[in-house]
Parts: C-alpha cells; sequence; structure tokens
C-alpha cells in the first residue's frame, strides 16, 4: 500500500472552562486546572502559574479524576446496623446524623468534655477542627502529626525555628551540593522532583542517604545505604570529623546561634542553663569588651571561647561544650561505621566534601542588610551545601535527636537560612517563644483555657492534672513524652480501650484509617475498636467517623459523616494551618466546588459548622444562639482569629486591597477564584536570606500578620528546655517525673544532640531478628486512599517485600517465593523480590498498598487484598513488657512520635506459599457495593 | 504492507533523560488523561477494580536494577536503579508501518509522527508484534491499536496557549527529564541536548532508526572511588585536604577557635 496520510483535526476544543483550584491526592498542594465538558470534569493538568508545582504534575495528580468519581465514595450517612466491624449500615439524613451526633456529645461538654476524643487524621483544616474542639472544651484533639512525623517538626522549631518537611526548602538555584536523607512521597514531592531537575540540570551534585536505593535515592550520584536507626550517629561523625578540621562557619555561629552562650556549670538546680540578665535575655561575652552582655544588644560582637566566673561558678560556652562532646573519639569515623553500615573512608569523604563545596564554592549574593543587632551588611554569604530529610530518620524512637543532629550540622555549616543552604518558608521562621504552650484546662460547658497543641518550655507547660496524672487521653506532654508538639494519635484507641489514664465516651474522627494502615497492631486495634464490657457495652462506646471513602476504619463505626471528594469542597491552604508558601514568597489557596456533589455528602467542614451550632458552642453561634457559620466557606471568609486576621491572607478589608491583615471582605473568595485558586505575596529582596535575623524580613513578616512584633532569635543548638526536664529528672523543682523514667529523662533529653540505638534494639534480641524491616510510600500512589484509583492501582497493585541479596541467597529465594516475617510482636507471610540496590540487612515494601477485602469498592479477589500486606501487624504500639508491669510506648521518648522504622524482624521461606497473604481477615461488607467491570472514561462526547 | 515516506519535514519526538528520571509515573498517568479523553477511542481499563486490572497506557516506566561489575572477580560498586520511561519512538524506519496491511498505521510526511487511522485499523495486532519497542498497546474495548501520538493534538492545537503545546508528558514531567523537539534539525534544543550529554539510540541494532533519544545516566558513586583513594586503593584522595586537621582534642580546638577569631 502506498503512502496514505488522512487528514486529521490537530486543533481541536479541549474543553468548556477551565476550573482552578487545589489538589488533594496527596499533602503537596498544587495549583490544578480542571478542563470541564458539559459541567463534568474532563482532565486534570498543573497550574502554570501556581507557586508550588508551576504547571508540573504528578502520578497521582494526574489520577485525580478516577479519584473523584471512584465507586468507593460514601453516598449519605451511615447509621451502624450490624455489630460494630461488620461494616452493616443504614442510610439516613443529615438531620437525623447530625441530631444523633448531638445527642451523644451535648451531655458529655455538660459534664465532662474530655469524654470526647476528636482526633483528626490527614485533615488539612487543622486551624479549624481545633478551633471545634477547643470550642467543645475537650483536652483531647490532635491531628496526625504524633504518627507521623513531629519529631522532624518539633527538631526544627526547637533547634532554629522551622522544619523541614513541606516547612523550608534548599535553595535549589544556588545549591551545589544536596544531601537528601529519608523520603515521604507525599509532601513537598514536586517541588522536590522540580528542585532535583534543576541542581541536575547545573551539574551540581546529590548525596542520597537511605537504606533503599529507589525513587530520588537512584539519581542520586552517591548513595549512602545506611542501616535504617543509625542517621543520628552518621551526622555526629560528620560533626567531628568538621569539628576536627575547622571547617565550620565561626562568624555565622557567634553571630546567630547560641554557640556563644554561657551555660552554668555548677551541680544544682541552675545546672546546664542560660546565664541571664534580668530581662532574662541569655548573656555572651563581648569580644569588643571581654564583658558579659545581651546576646541582642546592639553592636555586640559575641565570644565563642569566653568562659565567665560569677559568684563562684563557671560559665562556658555552648560552643566549648560542642567541641568536647564531638570531638571525642567514639565520633570517630572508625567508631560509628559498623553500627551504620557505612565504611569510615565514605564517612571521611563525605564530610571532605561537604567541607570544600561549603567553604570553597561559597560565593555572596550582592544584597545589602541589617541584622537585628542592627548591622548592615553590604552582601549575603552563601554556603551552597543543602540538606533536606523526611520520614526516614523522623520515625524512630531516637528521631527527635536525629533530626537535632541534622540541624546542627546545618548550622555549623552555617548553612540555614543562606544562600546555597536551606531556606525557610513563611510563616516561618518563628521561635519557640513565639508558639502558644499546650492547654488542657477543662471547665464543663466551657470551651478549653486555650489551644491545645504547642510548644513547651519547661515542666511547667506539661499537660498534668493536679495528682501528676496525664490530662489527655494520648498522654501528650507527660513525662513520657515531654516535648510531643503533635499529641499521639496512635495511642489514642490503646489508651481508651485500657481506660489508661482514663475511660472516653466518644470517639471522633476524620480521614484516619485507624483500623487499618494509620494503626499499629491492626488486628489488635480492631479488637479494641469492637471489645465489649462485662454488661455487653463497647468498652470504647461511641465512635463518629468522616471519610469521603469506603475505608477500612468506615465499618468500625457507629455513626459516618459522609465526605465529599476534593472536586466538591471548599477548603483553605492557610497560613494559620499548613500554607503553601515558597521560601521567596507567602502564599495561600483555596479549595472551590468546580462541581457540586452528586450524593448526599457534605464537607466535613462544613458538617461541623452545623454541628458546632447545635451544640452551642461558643465560635459557632452569634449572640442569638443562632448559626454562626452557614458552611466552611462562610467561616473562611468571616472568621477571625484576631481582628484582621483571617484564614485567608489574601484580598482582605472591605475593598479586598489588603493582604495580610485586614477586615473581612465577602467578596474574598470570589478573589481567589479569580486568581487561580491562590494568593501569593513575595518577599522583597535582600529581605529573603537570613530572616531569622534580618531587619526587613521582621518588618514583612509583620505586616502579613505573621507576627505581632518582629521576633529575632538565635538559633538553639543548645536546647535549655531539655535541660529543664533533666533538672527535674535530677530531683529539682517541684513537678517530678515518676521514678521509672528518671534515667530515661537524663538520657534521651539531653540538651545538645546525642545518638542512643532505637529502643527496640533494646528489648527485642538483635540476633534472633537481625533485619530491619521499612515501609516506602510510593511516588505514584498516595498511601491509605490511592488503591481505589483504578489508574494508580494499575501501577502500583502489588507490594512484594524487597529483600537484599545477602538475605535472598541465604534463603535461597527464587522468584515467586513467599516468606513468613516475624517480629517480635506478630507474623506476616508475604510474598517476596529481590532487589540489589538495598542495605543488605534491610528488607521493605510499599506502604498502605494492602487492603481489606470489601474495603474500597475493590473486588474480594483484589490483589491488594490477597497478595497486599501491612507491616503494620509486626508492630505494636508498645514495646515488648520488660517485666516492670508498665505498658512503655514504642515511641520517641522526646516528642511521642511512633516509631514505625525501629521494626526488626526475622525472615525464613514459607514452604509451602500460603493461598493469601497472611494473616488474612474475612470481608467487611461494603456500604457502597464494588466498582465497574470495564471503564471507557470520556465525557462530553 | 504500507509504505513509508521517503522523508519527512521534520523528526518531532521526545528526548529522555535517564539522569534524572525519579520514576515517579507522572508521564504515564498524565499521557492515560489526556488520551482517554482525546486523538481517537478512550483508553479504556478492563477489571479496574478488579483482581487483575488491566488498562490502555501508551507510555509506561519499567524500572531496572543494574549491578556494575556482577559477574566478575573484583568487588562490586554499589547496585544502582534506573528508570526507564518507554513509548513510541517514531522510527525513521518504522516496522509498525510497513507490516500495517490496511494502511491504517502511518508516518507523517511532514513531523514524522507514528499514528493510527482507527477508521481503518482492523485490531489485527501485526503492528504490536513488528514493534521491537513493545510500544503498541491493543485497547481491548474498542479493538483498535493505541500508540503514541505525540500529542499530535495538542502540539499545533490552537485552543492550547503557545507554552501548552508540548505532548501532555512532557509538560507534566515534574523533574523535567522529557523534553520535546525537532530532532532532525542539528540547532534545536533537544539536537544540542542530544549531542552534549551522548544521548543514545534504544536498540539501535533493530535498525529502525528511532526519533527518540536517550540521555545516559551520569557515573554513578565517584564518592566511593574517592573514599577507596584514601585507603591507596584508587586514584589520588584529592578530597584528602579539605579534612587537614586544626586540632585532635577539645584543647587544641579552643586555641585554633582563639586564633582564628582574632582573625575575623
Amino acid at each position: 500500500m502506498t503512502h496514505h496520510q488522512p487528514r486529521i483535526d490537530t486543533s481541536p476544543k479541549v474543553s468548556d472552562e477551565i476550573r482552578k483550584t487545589t489538589c488533594y491526592m496527596c499533602a503537596c498542594r498544587c495549583g490544578i486546572n480542571v478542563h470541564m465538558r458539559e459541567g463534568k470534569v474532563a482532565y486534570i493538568e498543573g497550574n502554570r502559574d501556581h507557586p508550588v508545582n508551576q504547571g508540573v504534575l504528578c502520578a497521582k495528580g494526574s489520577a485525580g479524576i478516577m479519584q473523584h468519581n471512584a465507586p468507593s465514595r460514601l453516598r449519605a450517612p451511615l447509621k451502624r446496623v450490624g455489630p460494630r466491624g461488620s461494616g452493616e449500615f443504614e442510610e439516613i439524613s443529615w438531620d437525623e446524623a447530625l441530631k444523633i451526633a448531638t445527642d451523644w456529645l451535648a451531655p458529655l461538654r455538660e459534664k465532662d468534655p474530655s469524654k470526647l476524643a476528636f482526633f483528626t487524621g490527614r485533615d488539612q483544616s487543622q486551624s479549624f477542627t481545633s478551633f471545634f474542639a477547643q470550642n467543645f472544651g475537650t483536652p483531647n484533639y490532635a491531628a496526625h502529626g504524633g504518627f507521623c512525623s513531629v519529631n522532624m517538626a518539633a527538631a526544627g522549631i526547637y533547634t532554629m525555628g522551622g522544619a523541614f518537611w513541606e516547612f523550608g526548602q534548599p535553595d535549589w538555584d544556588h545549591t551545589k551540593l544536596f544531601m537528601l536523607f529519608g523520603v515521604a512521597e507525599d509532601h513537598d514531592s514536586n517541588p522536590i522532583k522540580m528542585g532535583l531537575g534543576k541542581i541536575k540540570a547545573r551539574g551540581a551534585r546529590v548525596i542520597g542517604v537511605n537504606p533503599i536505593r529507589s525513587g530520588y535515592n537512584a539519581i542520586a550520584d552517591d548513595w549512602v545505604g545506611i542501616t535504617p536507626g543509625t542517621d543520628g550517629l552518621f551526622i555526629l561523625s560528620l560533626i567531628h570529623e568538621l569539628l576536627r578540621a575547622g571547617k565550620i562557619d565561626l562568624d555565622y555561629l557567634a553571630r546567630f546561634t547560641n554557640a556563644p552562650v554561657l551555660i552554668n556549670g555548677a551541680e544544682g538546680p541552675e545546672k546546664g542553663l542560660f546565664l541571664r540578665d534580668e530581662d532574662g535575655k541569655p548573656l555572651v561575652i563581648d569580644r569588643k569588651t571581654g564583658k558579659p552582655a545581651a546576646f541582642d544588644q546592639m553592636g555586640v560582637r559575641p565570644d565563642l571561647g569566653a568562659s565567665y566566673e560569677k559568684d563562684g561558678v563557671t560559665h562556658i560556652t555552648v560552643m566549648q561544650m560542642l567541641a568536647e562532646r564531638y570531638m571525642d573519639p567514639q565520633y570517630s569515623p572508625e567508631a560509628v561505621a559498623e553500627t551504620c553500615g557505612i565504611t569510615a573512608a565514605k564517612i571521611r569523604t563525605i564530610a571532605a566534601e561537604i567541607a570544600r563545596v561549603a567553604f570553597d564554592e561559597a560565593f555572596e549574593l550582592d544584597h545589602e542588610w541589617t541584622d537585628f543587632r542592627g548591622e548592615t551588611h553590604k552582601t549575603m554569604t552563601g554556603r551552597p551545601v543543602s540538606f533536606h530529610a523526611m520520614r526516614g530518620i523522623s520515625a524512630h524512637s531516637n528521631g527527635f535527636q536525629t533530626c537535632r543532629s541534622l540541624h546542627l550540622l546545618q548550622i555549623l555549616l552555617g548553612t540555614v537560612e543562606v544562600p546555597g543552604g536551606f531556606r525557610f518558608k513563611p510563616p516561618y521562621p518563628k521561635p519557640v517563644r513565639a508558639h502558644p504552650a499546650p492547654h488542657c484546662g477543662v471547665t464543663p460547658g466551657k470551651p478549653l483555657d486555650g489551644p491545645h497543641l504547642g510548644y513547651v518550655q519547661g515542666p511547667d507547660d506539661l499537660c498534668l492534672k493536679e495528682d501528676g496524672s496525664p490530662a489527655r487521653i494520648d498522654k501528650a506532654y507527660t513525662w513520657e513524652n515531654p516535648m510531643s508538639a503533635h499529641g499521639l494519635m496512635h495511642m489514642v484507641i490503646s489508651n481508651a480501650h485500657a481506660g489508661d489514664p482514663y475511660k472516653i465516651d466518644t470517639l471522633f474522627m476524620y480521614m484516619a484509617n485507624m483500623s487499618w494502615n494509620s494503626s499499629m497492631n491492626v488486628g489488635g486495634v480492631q479488637k479494641m475498636l469492637t471489645d465489649k464490657d462485662e454488661s455487653g457495652d463497647y468498652v470504647i462506646p461511641r465512635i463518629i467517623y468522616s471519610d469521603a471513602y469506603s475505608s477500612e476504619m468506615v465499618a468500625y463505626a457507629d455513626l459516618i459523616l459522609p465526605d465529599t471528594t476534593y472536586l466538591e469542597r471548599h477548603d483553605c491552604i492557610s497560613l494559620l494551618d499548613r500554607p503553601i508558601c515558597e521560601a521567596d514568597a507567602a502564599a495561600d489557596a483555596i479549595r472551590w466546588p468546580v462541581v457540586e456533589p452528586d450524593r448526599d455528602v457534605r464537607g466535613f467542614q462544613s458538617a461541623l459548622c452545623d454541628l458546632g451550632a447545635r451544640l452551642g458552642l461558643p465560635g459557632f453561634v452569634n449572640e442569638d444562639g443562632t448559626q454562626k457559620y452557614a458552611d466552611y466557606a462562610d467561616y473562611i471568609t468571616n472568621h477571625q482569629r484576631k481582628p484582621g486576621i483571617g484564614p485567608l491572607a489574601g484580598w482582605r478589608g472591605e475593598d479586598g486591597e489588603s493582604h495580610g491583615r485586614g477586615a473581612p471582605n465577602s467578596d474574598q473568595i470570589d478573589r481567589y477564584i479569580e486568581n487561580g485558586g491562590f494568593f501569593v505575596n513575595h518577599i522583597p529582596e535582600g529581605a529573603n536570606y537570613y530572616k531569622p535575623w534580618n531587619a526587613a524580613y521582621q518588618d514583612w513578616a509583620v505586616g502579613m500578620g505573621l507576627y505581632d512584633s518582629p521576633q529575632p532569635y538565635l538559633f538553639e543548638l543548645y536546647v535549655e528546655t531539655m535541660q529543664k526536664f533533666r533538672l527535674a529528672a535530677d530531683g529539682h523543682g517541684e513537678r517530678q517525673p515518676p521514678e521509672h523514667l528518671r534515667d530515661r529523662i537524663r538520657r534521651t533529653l539531653d540538651p545538645m544532640p546525642v545518638w542512643y540505638a532505637p529502643f527496640e534494639d533494646d528489648v527485642v534480641d538483635t540476633e534472633e531478628f537481625p533485619v530491619h524491616a521499612l515501609t516506602q510510600r510510593p511516588m505514584a500512589m498516595y498511601h491509605s486512599w490511592g488503591s481505589q484509583n483504578a489508574w494508580l492501582r494499575q501501577i502500583h497493585g502489588h507490594n512484594p517485600l524487597y529483600v537484599p541479596t545477602k538475605i535472598w541467597q541465604a534463603n535461597g529465594f527464587a522468584e515467586g517465593d513467599w516468606a513468613e516475617v516475624t517480629s517480635a510482636h506478630g507474623k506476616i507471610t508475604v510474598p517476596v523480590a529481590h532487589m540489589a540496590a538495598l542495605n543488605e540487612n534491610t528488607v521493605w515494601t510499599w506502604n498502605a498498598i494492602g487492603k481489606r477485602k470489601g474495603a474500597w469498592a475493590l473486588d474480594k479477589d483484589a490483589p491488594e487484598a490477597t497478595k497486599g500486606f501491612l507491616l503494620n501487624h509486626l508492630i505494636h504500639e508498645l514495646l515488648p513488657p520488660k517485666g516492670d508491669g508498665l505498658r512503655w510506648a514504642n515511641s520517641d521518648p522526646v516528642t511521642g512520635q511512633a516509631a514505625w522504622f525501629d521494626l526488626r524482624v526475622k525472615i525464613t521461606r514459607a514452604d509451602p506459599p500460603p493461598a493469601e497473604s497472611q494473616p488474612s481477615q474475612p470481608p467487611i461488607k461494603s456500604p457502597v457495593g464494588q466498582g465497574p467491570d470495564e471503564l471507557r472514561w470520556e465525557v462530553g462526547k | 504492507m504500507t509504505t513509508l515516506p521517503s522523508k519527512t519535514e521534520k523528526k518531532l519526538g521526545l528526548v529522555i533523560d535517564l539522569d534524572t528520571c525519579v520514576g515517579c509515573h507522572a508521564c504515564v498517568v498524565s499521557c492515560k488523561g489526556w488520551n482517554t479523553q482525546n486523538y481517537g477511542a478512550p483508553l479504556s481499563d478492563q477489571e479496574p477494580y478488579g483482581a487483575d486490572p488491566s488498562g490502555t497506557f501508551l507510555n509506561r516506566v519499567h524500572s531496572y536494577e543494574v549491578q556494575p561489575l556482577a559477574d566478575s572477580a573484583k568487588v562490586q560498586p554499589a547496585a544502582q536503579l534506573i528508570h526507564f520511561p518507554k513509548s513510541c519512538l517514531h522510527c525513521e524506519d518504522a516496522p509498525c508501518v510497513t507490516v500495517c496491511p490496511t494502511g491504517a498505521s502511518y508516518k507523517r510526511t511532514e513531523d514524522g509522527i507514528v499514528l493510527v487511522n482507527e477508521s481503518d485499523c482492523i485490531g489485527c495486532g501485526l503492528c504490536a508484534w513488528a514493534c521491537p519497542y513493545g510500544a503498541r498497546e491493543l485497547d481491548q474495548a474498542e479493538g483498535v491499536m493505541k500508540k503514541c501520538t505525540l500529542c499530535v493534538d495538542r502540539i499545533y492545537n490552537d485552543n492550547l496557549p503557545e507554552v501548552d503545546r508540548v505532548p501532555a508528558c512532557v509538560r507534566t514531567c515534574p523533574a523535567g527529564a522529557r523534553h520535546f523537539g525537532d530532532l532532525g534539525d542539528p540547532d534545536s534544543d533537544v539536537s544540542r541536548l542530544v549531542a552534549d550529554r551522548g544521548g543514545m539510540d534504544l536498540m539501535p541494532e533493530q535498525g529502525t532508526k528511532p526519533v527518540n533519544k536517550y540521555l545516559p545516566p551520569r557515573p554513578k558513586d565517584q564518592m566511593d572511588r574517592s573514599a577507596e583513594a584514601t585507603q591507596g586503593e584508587g586514584d589520588i584522595d584529592v578530597l584528602a585536604p579539605f579534612l587537614a586537621p586544626v586540632a585532635e582534642e577539645p584543647k587544641g580546638f579552643l586555641g585554633w577557635l582563639d586564633r582564628t577569631l582574632e582573625k575575623i
């Protein structure tokens, strides 16, 4: 046949209209263009104008159309009619559902508000949900940070007033060496990919530190396949080498950190505390005068090496204490190499390369700026070494100190908030003292005495009752984990079931799959949720749950409030919460209903506006008792946290021309929609680096409403708050820890970063359980709710256990084999696959691919249910009993973060292999039926 | 059998950077979305919520482990993982076209894009068999052959802003690992990129003359070589001077501190 070329239309109409909103396929919050045809969603692409993703979009975002139309969407409020866990429900009206909830909750508020535990999972409206909980009056509120990454948040904020995660970013435009530890592929995911692309194009070097060489680590120029849980030790060894070589930024340390602050060296109640002046300001020795001076005094030049005698007490600087500790041979590369699984030569090479780039490739940006001491600098010094870390170093029982170690390394190099280094995104930097302390004061019928979550600054801020027992159901802010800034959602069900510290009546949760992948000890948690007491009542009497989809948790609730999909709802991604800012700009965003729901569902926040009014909560009713906010959009527009400060920063004031501060504007949401769904306000040049100390930035932040007054501060290489807890452990002060925790507090709440082996190593036989087991989140599927997505489950429908060569060969594994994987807590039997680019003592799998039969509108034979599995069965929320009768949480002792990655296992070949992954649970009844057999998805043709 | 044009005015194609691709599948799903809604029949999915979900994709990402020196007696460097996106390469000598019995498969004279005219396609599958790259997929619902169109309905589309007239996979790639342009023009950005980075043909021995090119990963784990050097096993250690000690213990360190601070 000769060449025959048909005429085709190369300019077809693309869509009727583009509606711009914010993605919610994970926590990255990219801007999306939703192409509409005949009123339906036809195609989703990235919004080029958006500060987060600048037009690009990941696999999850592009598959949003399948999420929005998923057959697993709940359709109407549900009332449980079968036993808990069966999945038997009847559909009820919203009026009935809200009446039931009101009838349950109103008496609790009247008698004892703490009988309500309200915990939200992957909530992006925490400033609103906490407002509800605070008005209700219960101390029992948190989102999911405690089982996610509070170590990272708390270590960052206590050390440097800002954190990794999506709250900061490498200076992608200037960095020449980027070192990435651990990954959580659902926060800042497109910006990190864009940044990697940028620095790769420039030929800059990427070092990946991760036991698993996949994803970002696969493209890293150099890979450090570290042993899990030893990152802190590796980092302290780098610090050891840099100190010995004098490759630290003395000028930066003297000016911007508490390295020159004087520490009391005398035994007694003041030991390890700062020497302060009468105003309480930490003192340094001024090199010009040789005399003590307040750290922030105009013109002071702090001396890093000073010592000072006062009243017979010797005070030395933090810098001297750092040198004393980290120059010790216990941190030499040779000493740590075996534990970390990295050769001493490699540690030294990495330290040398860091030193070379930080100091030999330093550069100046021609930006004049004035610091908080009034000194003007002609240029900004850049040190082009940047670090980023995520969940990998955080989800360990030594995670807080490991995160602190990494921040110490960054700060010693002078690479935080400088060109080429790590940069904060507004509202950070923000010193600890500018955060609230936690509140737990309960009065029946009244709101709580302040915000639930915050940053303690000593034992006085702990959430303890008068008898010293925990005030919160999750035991946050107690001696077990004093600095638990995000609460401990993973302990709520376990503690409520045990009645420890007390019993509750109603457990109210939102978007948290606590009967499945969001809990440790899945089978145990399911039993706790369904357990009955002697009188035949459920031990946890009532459970209300809100979700958009038929998740595993739905079956375990008594009342379901069905949420909308992300394209059907209002949301604000707020500066009061977790905004979408960039290092150069403050930014926030909205979601708005680009389509209306075709089911009897409501945005959860709108439902709370109604419920709050029915309960008569002060923040939710007008003076005449009528409902204050018709829905969430009304709240977003009209709520004021402080006069002039509301959920959204853009287009405030009656004329809509004020930004940051201003009266509510009834057209505000429309202005956001006109602008593509977001608002951005750029930080002026000269104010955009050195932000914690930069007077121009501080003034800009006050104008934007981020602070009420300038808040310059020093980076805390030494965290005095931690020393206060240690002093208490030594017997000083009124509030005293229980005896069994004194030693642990002394050891783990060290005010300077320290490394100790993960707790599981202390309580299990590491010879018997020699293998580390981890999970990773796939880039192409959001853990928890991806398996219902028809397109994404074709990419990630299976999750074998990946096994390194050494273990593969030792067990004689072959393709298609299964393995029994046993921990101190439980056993699973699962399919295995070989992976060579993996730490030789580590196995891993994709997180949360495994699904319960009957959930997510999947067929009962779906591979997610038959071959998929969770490691969660192997992990307990408590450490194995130590014989002392006490319940020791499997959590970080500083923050209470769930220590998911401490897990140790042994592995053997399963012969014969089982028919399905074990443990296999019976199906739950689907309240939404099953999805269709075929999709030919095309709209408007 | 169908003839190929003797020459095309342009050679539009993709340049895919294997040094930068993180294997995120963004290109895969963006392609699925655009091409489900646009050119030809929608890309269908069988058993989308079932035991064996299987749908039509025009672009897929495969991952391969590379184990340098695995078969030698030398110490093995760390294994590597390469993400490898694969779609139609729009070959100059496209065997999928010449094998087509109906003329449904054809290569466009103006830009070299290989397309399937679905109204002439009988779903015989010969083209998929002839393609050495496995780049074509028969849509099970429609019974016609589907393949990458280089988003022919985007790249010339007057209804899109000019900046968006690129294939969906290129527009969406977060890492910027995908580039689109005329590989027939030696001065085009993509041709320069191929020249600078040693861009390669996929399986050149097949003689298909693919238009798409792959940029190879840069050498990995150079620090390990540097580390070996410190143990006298490799090249000279150029980094050693950066760790020349100023002090071995805290006391000496404080002396150094004082001396250095004097100079600041």
